[in-house]
């Protein structure tokens, strides 16, 4: 046994002397394709993967622990840093879930719905191109990656145009959207939107056929219905098994039952097909997209949603009545006091199902909050999918896993 | 004078003013009603196990089950009702209420859309029996359970902690637990580089790396107060303002000052 207060490595129930001629060898936390802080404990025989433990925690912040100690507002920026690759999502995951403990879902307002579910979209966006530039780098292919973080700058300033900030947005509130959107961002997005399905076609070209890039994900990190049931894996791993599972269409949320778009599915469960996927889900998100614009119009100037027990009232109100002045002063510094009850509320984010479940006690701080992160499982089921592929391989199958890293700690 | 109290087996935060006569509503339990897919569901789980509430809770079901049942209670679930992926699983802290945890396990009907809650109560010190066997997706989330919250599973594979250091003393996600950490949490770096008697040495007040003394002229420029570094702490409060001029007159060429007038301003990207 080693000694674990000494800053030695400490490696349980693993020998590195031993009789037969694997070999064990440590992947991160420090590594640039591990896409975050994972540390990856990799056993070897020759270049094949017999054992493969994931480690994870070292990016751990407690906010799990830190949402029981502070009011539903206060967390919502929070939540911004779990996946932040598209904080929107998370905010919006929140939100969702506060208001169905509130019961106060189809009280927000319709032109809040279009703008949070356009937000959810140029996220989900974003994310996806990021996925593919990053996955694309470290596969090998360096154009790609620059291809994509230019379109992704554009979805950022748009997002930047909107709510000031580029990548923790907390554009979301509980009962609506703080802000309309600003004079010709509907303009600048039916722009950016128009453009999007040449530059995805630009990408395809490079890497559809490309014979580098097949040969690294055809047949590569092959997950199974079976086991992506069992792991519980959500998202375009689940869609690339064949089975059909989107929430945004099976429990519809926001405007997603209005909306014409559909749910690409693929049944080869790997790489190639969940790039697949990924390509055509930025379609579908273009598609949503522009007939969001065309929605905007047609709603009222509203922005929040009018429960004045749970949500301050407009700044017009607060300025002008005494009673609502009371009310918001009460809501800002003891907070909203949501019924006694849980719920769990499940939302598609660009990673898969994103959950959160919230026990409340009657009290302004949430009794318990977890969040179902869908980067954990998709993390966990590393340990079975990594065994008997080769070492090569592994960072193509990390990469094509999409996992993040705030969101599997948090 | 007597210390306020406070209580031990709660250390969360608390709101600072509740009304005298405030009555917390309660979300609506409401019946499962007869012939819907649910009360099959929770026929299924009858057959199999005792079951000892069921009700729609924002129109989600919620079964509760003995803790020992639950493994029966999913298993039937799975196989008879087609509840096969268990989406999330975790504990609620009720140890100073009652005693223990409440242990819930999220299920999800992939051709039906249709989510379910079983829940089981688990007295602190007991132990549930791990659903790894019938649900992979068990693994690491009932290892984070034993993590953060202390709840023993029985029959895991690899029970060992998942997000906190393999040497960590607590379960952060209790109640017991505060936010800034217990002693042990404080002073773990410590004592882990330098050991236990290195404690009086560093002092609590060098034990944050993260810790900013604003007199520190040694790590930090004071921008607009700038003193010689390492300059005694006296000196920094008499500094005068020292102000910052980007352009001398005179100076070099390229550092020039703006011009309005001689500069374009872009009004949109590309």
């Amino acid at each position: 046994m080693q000694q674990t207060n000494k800053l030695r490595p400490f490696f349980e129930n693993l020998e590195f002397e031993r009789e037969d001629n694997h070999m064990v060898i440590n992947f991160g936390p420090q590594h640039p394709s591990a896409h975050g802080q994972l540390r990856l404990i990799l056993e070897l025989d020759g270049e094949q993967i017999v054992r493969a433990v994931p480690d994870i925690g070292y990016l751990h912040r407690g906010m799990e622990k830190m949402a029981e100690n502070m009011i539903y507002n206060e967390f919502l920026p929070t939540t911004d840093r779990m996946d932040y690759i598209a904080a929107t999502s998370n905010n919006y995951g929140f939100a969702l879930a506060v208001e169905r403990l509130l019961g106060i879902e189809d009280k927000v307002p319709r032109r809040a719905k279009v703008i949070r579910t356009m937000l959810l979209e140029i996220n989900r966006i974003i994310s996806h191109l990021f996925w593919l530039a990053t996955h694309a780098l470290d596969v090998g292919a360096m154009s790609v990656f620059l291809y994509c973080f230019r379109e992704r700058e554009f979805a950022m300033d748009l997002m930047e145009d909107y709510c000031g900030a580029r990548l923790t947005h907390s554009a979301v509130r509980i009962g609506g959207v703080p802000l309309d959107l600003p004079d010709g961002w509907l303009g600048a997005l039916a722009k950016f939107v128009n453009e999007l399905p040449s530059n995805i076609k630009d990408y395809e070209d490079l890497l559809t056929e490309n014979r580098i890039w097949r040969m690294r994900l055809e047949g590569v990190g092959v997950i199974d219905a079976d086991l992506a049931r069992s792991w519980g894996c959500t998202g375009p791993i689940l869609r690339a098994t064949g089975i059909e599972y989107d929430i945004r269409k099976e429990e519809p949320y926001e405007l997603y039952d209005e909306l014409e778009f559909d749910i690409p599915v693929t049944n080869t469960g790997d790489s190639y097909g969940r790039y697949k996927l990924y390509m055509e889900e930025m379609r579908q998100s273009a598609r949503i997209l522009q007939q969001l614009i065309a929605m905007y119009d047609e709603t009222e100037p509203e922005l929040m949603a009018h429960v004045p027990q749970y949500i301050s009232a407009p700044k017009e109100d607060i300025m002008t009545q005494n009673y609502s002045l009371m009310q918001h002063f009460v809501l800002v510094t003891q907070g909203m006091r949501p019924p006694v009850g849980e719920v769990y509320v499940p939302t598609e984010s660009p990673k898969g199902e994103l959950g959160f479940y919230i026990n409340s006690q009657g009290e302004p701080y949430p009794y318990r909050l977890k969040v179902r992160a869908p980067s954990f499982w998709h993390c966990g089921i590393l340990q079975d999918i990594l065994p008997g592929s080769y070492i090569a391989d592994v960072v193509t199958i990390i990469g094509n896993t999409n996992i993040v890293f705030g969101e599997i700690d948090r | 004078m007597m210390r306020p109290y406070t209580p031990k087996d709660n250390v969360q935060k608390k709101a600072y003013y509740t009304d005298r006569f405030w009555v917390a509503p309660r979300i609506p339990e409401e019946p499962v009603p007869e012939g819907s897919d649910y009360a099959e569901d929770v026929a299924a789980v009858k057959k199999a196990c005792k079951v000892l509430n069921a009700y729609i809770q924002r129109g989600q079901l919620v079964i509760y089950v003995n803790s020992e049942d639950n493994v029966t209670a999913l298993k039937a679930l799975k196989e008879e009702r087609g509840y096969d992926m268990l989406s999330e699983l975790s504990a609620v802290d009720f140890l100073a209420e009652r005693g223990g945890f409440e242990v819930f396990y999220q299920l999800l009907n992939l051709n039906a859309a249709r989510r379910l809650r079983v829940k089981c109560f688990v007295e602190e010190n007991h132990a549930v029996e791990s659903v790894n066997p019938l649900y992979r997706s068990a693994d690491w989330a009932e290892r984070e359970m034993w993590d953060l919250m202390g709840v023993k599973v029985n029959n895991h594979p690899y029970l060992k902690r998942l997000i906190m250091p393999d040497d960590w003393e607590g379960h952060p996600l209790r109640k017991t637990y505060p936010l800034e950490g217990d002693e042990f949490a404080q002073w773990y770096e410590v004592d882990k580089i330098f050991g236990k008697e290195a404690r009086d040495i560093i002092g609590p007040e060098n034990r944050d790396p993260g810790r900013i003394d604003r007199y520190d002229t040694e790590r930090f420029a004071r921008l607009g107060h700038e003193v010689p570094r390492g300059a005694p702490a006296e000196m920094v409060d008499k500094a005068e303002e020292t102000p910052i001029s980007y352009q001398e007159e005179e100076g070099v060429f390229l550092i020039q000052k703006l011009s309005a007038e001689n500069s374009k301003v872009l009004d949109k990207r590309r």
